[in-house]
């Protein structure tokens, strides 16, 4: 009787102190880069300024989208958006934005002073919804294709450097 | 030359180690039954040269001797001396060094404090002792060694994290350490028990007092951290279920089991096994502890450096550790017989390990759940106190009943008490006093706040008929009543805190509620070692026109360069008021996070109630002998 007890606790010991082992090489940073090559969330956000969802499986309409998670208080974005208005020009390319955890009023000065990039613009009012792209941070910015597989993701302010990246993708 | 000596006498102290080990053993051949002179004298000096080692890493933080590598790191010239010298523990190499002073002091304590023990038991548990130490100090001397040269010697330090330099923190690795290397003391009396052969009395006469220092200590710790965290993180909360705050609470658990199946032990046979699998689980679990927050494996608020070699030298010294402990236990425990009845004081006491074995398995899941998951799957996910609290909360609930029903019973007994009481009674009424001023509430929230107002007034009752009696037993008294007291607490500060965060330019009013929070002026200025931004604001009770200022800082230091937010924090009788500010980058406006914090006072006085039942038990117990 003993004997069987003494090989089950060791049997579990060896596998709690083997797992523990494999944790010691692992990378313990958060990021979200190994998103990259899979498929974007299936997600319904709220339009910014009329009723209705725009479902992220939408995106494969469009040959190229970029998803843009942005705020009027956020300095950064202020920063990069001029990249957004240089990059909306571009006609394989549609702009998606996310408004997150903003003032609709606000949002919307912001959008008048520094000009209008978005084709479509959705929001995120509580930030639980960007969640499920892996936003833990704004700016980020998301390049999908009609695939819906995420080919490039920026964490921080986009640019000119990463401008080119993404106009290299999406006019080849 | 510090870093040679320090070397130096780190090396004697393992070959001083070493040698008690060898002679250790012979003795346990040799005829008499006195332990040899000679361990004596070598234990002396072991604790002599640990000691020295020690003192030496303080003198190079106090003299800023930045020829080791392990004062540039976390020192600096103009750091206050109070804060040199606490920068000694502050890391991972000098906390491991005084890791190694607390496992010579309990081994040397030991030695000497049980004189008339038999021979072969204090052998094997010098012996079982004397293997941790040498073991940390080859961890010491070969993986984290604090008195590492460093060439050429820097004329600066790179400082102490700025989160760190705070009276409490300073004092709070030490007393954590006593409460769990000092449960090294019991895992090494427990294998030796189980070897010798030692009947279950003296096992327990002789664990006892060790397990109510290091639980006290243990919950002192805690209670320090706790205070810590409330003051300078900025979060406003006392509990996080941080990871390596779990760390601490899970040995803690073990410990609270241990103290009170040992009680049983002493009269009574039946839990000699259990006795043996907590105390040797309790040093385990604080070594798993130590794995989790030394090894980087988890991501925490306590940040030592991340190093894999370093987790693996520990994760191979607990799996050895692991290893040999169950196969001595399966060697050598003894089958128990267990001879009480349901209702007696023996089956209560059992109840409170049940509770603590499974508390301990919450917040052990809790806590490894994550870091297996990523393992296996590469899923990434983080456990927080919404999963704690659902567990938790409803366990409170028989938990504190007992606490409450459970000391009254007698040893051995099969009578039921009658639970209908005045104590009853005026809990009852206490509690629709407290109830009908509550707005609103969960049940289980309000039937928590009933039973700990029950434990409380029962409490009471048993301190007033014992004292009529003069048969006191003070220690449990306190510390039911510090926990039902620290419940309750808990659960009025969950119901009545008031949080509200909002964004703010100087001269700006914010109303909620029944506050007005006045954004007045922003000055600032620069200390020697750092520069700091401080908002005045003043908050305004309409209900009953009371006026407060309040004055949180964002303050950047300069070595190393942090950012740290510094809450404001008014505390009265019954409530704190806290502010923290902080800057939203290239705007002048600031981030205010307002907290009132009802019976904070009463959390921390509860736990410290608790910890003194501890002493009051280890003062007790040494009155009888």
């Amino acid at each position: 009787m003993r004997k069987k007890y003494l090989v089950i606790i060791y049997s579990i010991s060896i596998f709690v102190f083997f797992v523990l082992y494999l944790s010691l090489g692992k990378n313990k940073v958060y990021t979200t880069q190994d998103n990259i090559g899979k498929k974007i969330a299936e997600v319904q956000l709220n339009y910014f300024d009329i009723d209705g969802e725009f479902n992220t499986k939408e995106i494969s309409n469009f040959k190229f989208t970029l998803l843009n998670f942005w705020a009027s208080w956020c300095g950064p974005c202020r920063k990069e958006h001029k990249y957004l208005v240089e990059l909306s020009k571009n006609s394989n390319l549609k702009i998606v934005g996310v408004n997150f955890k903003d003032e609709k009023k606000n949002a919307l000065k912001f959008l008048n002073e520094m000009g209008n990039p978005f084709s479509i613009l959705t929001k995120d009012p509580e930030g639980k919804k960007s969640v499920n792209f892996g936003i833990y941070g704004i700016p980020e910015t998301i390049l999908i294709n009609n695939e819906l597989k995420i080919l490039k993701k920026y964490v921080g302010p986009i640019n000119s450097k990463d401008v080119k990246e993404i106009e290299k993708i999406i006019n080849k | 030359m510090l870093s040679n000596f320090g070397i130096t006498v780190s090396i004697i102290s393992l070959l001083l180690t070493t040698s008690i080990l060898y002679l250790s053993y012979y003795d346990l051949k040799s005829s008499g039954n006195n332990v040899s002179k000679k361990i004596y004298k070598f234990a002396f000096f072991q604790i002599v040269f640990t000691f020295l080692g020690f003192i030496t890493l303080i003198v190079a933080y106090v003299i800023s001797d930045f020829s080791l590598i392990n004062v540039y790191e976390n020192s600096h010239t103009t750091k206050p001396l109070f804060y040199k010298i606490s920068g000694t523990w502050g890391n991972h190499e000098g906390s491991l060094l005084l890791w190694i002073n607390i496992l010579v002091l309990f081994s040397f304590l030991f030695l000497i404090l049980n004189k008339n023990k038999n021979k072969n038991f204090k052998l094997y548990t010098l012996i079982f002792q004397n293997l941790l130490i040498s073991a940390f100090l080859i961890f010491l001397l070969t993986n984290s060694n604090p008195f590492s040269l460093l060439y050429p010697i820097p004329t600066e330090g790179m400082g102490l994290n700025p989160i760190l330099q705070d009276p409490a923190l300073a004092i709070h690795p030490p007393l954590l350490y006593i409460g769990f290397v000092g449960s090294s003391i019991y895992f090494s009396i427990a294998l030796a028990a189980l070897i010798s052969k030692v009947d279950s009395k003296s096992l327990a006469l002789t664990i006892k007092p060790w397990v109510s220092v290091s639980w006290t200590f243990q919950t002192l710790g805690i209670l320090v951290g706790s205070i810590w965290a409330y003051y300078e993180l900025g979060w406003g909360g006392f509990w996080f279920w941080d990871p390596v705050e779990n760390s601490s609470l899970m040995p803690w658990f073990l410990m609270t089991a241990l103290l009170h199946s040992v009680l049983v032990l002493e009269r009574r046979i039946g839990l000699y096994s259990w006795v043996i699998i907590l105390s040797i689980l309790t040093f385990t679990m604080s070594v798993v502890g130590t794995f989790l927050v030394r090894s980087g494996i988890l991501n925490s608020v306590h940040t030592f450096a991340n190093d894999p070699s370093r987790g693996l030298f520990i994760l191979s010294f607990l799996a050895l550790m692991v290893f040999s402990s169950i196969f001595i236990f399966f060697k050598y425990a003894p089958d128990d017989n267990k001879n009480y009845k349901i209702f007696s004081k023996e089956s209560f006491i059992l109840a409170n390990n049940w509770f603590m074995i499974f508390f301990l398995a919450v917040v052990l899941i809790g806590t490894l759940y994550p870091v297996f998951l990523d393992t296996l799957t590469g899923q990434k996910i983080s456990v927080g106190p919404p999963y704690y609290n659902f567990i938790l909360a409803p366990f409170l609930l028989p938990l504190l009943f007992l606490m409450t029903l459970g000391p009254k019973h007698k040893w051995i007994s099969s009578d039921m008490i009658g639970i209908f009481n005045i104590a009853l009674f005026i809990s009852v009424i206490l509690f629709i006093i407290i109830f009908l001023s509550i707005k609103d509430s969960s049940i289980l929230m309000l039937l928590i706040l009933l039973f700990s107002t029950y434990l409380i007034t029962q409490t009471i009752f048993d301190f007033y008929e014992k004292f009529k009696n003069k048969n006191i037993n003070l220690s449990r008294i306190i510390s039911h009543f510090g926990f039902g007291m620290l419940i309750f607490s808990i659960s009025l500060n969950q119901i009545y805190s008031v949080e509200k965060s909002f964004n703010a330019r100087i001269g700006d009013e914010k109303n909620f509620q029944n506050y007005t929070i006045k954004f007045n002026n922003l000055e600032t200025f620069s200390k020697n070692n750092f520069k700091s931004v401080k908002g005045y604001f003043e908050i305004i009770d309409n209900k009953n026109t009371t006026s407060q200022n309040l004055t949180p800082e964002i303050r950047v230091y300069n070595q190393p360069e942090i950012i740290t937010y510094e809450a404001s924090i008014n505390t009265r009788f019954f409530s704190d008021t806290y502010l923290t500010m902080s800057n939203i980058s290239n705007s002048d406006i600031f981030n205010i996070k307002f907290q009132k914090k009802p019976f904070m006072n009463f959390i921390w006085f509860s736990v410290l109630l608790i910890s003194i039942g501890g002493i009051l038990q280890f003062l007790r117990f040494e009155k009888k002998i």
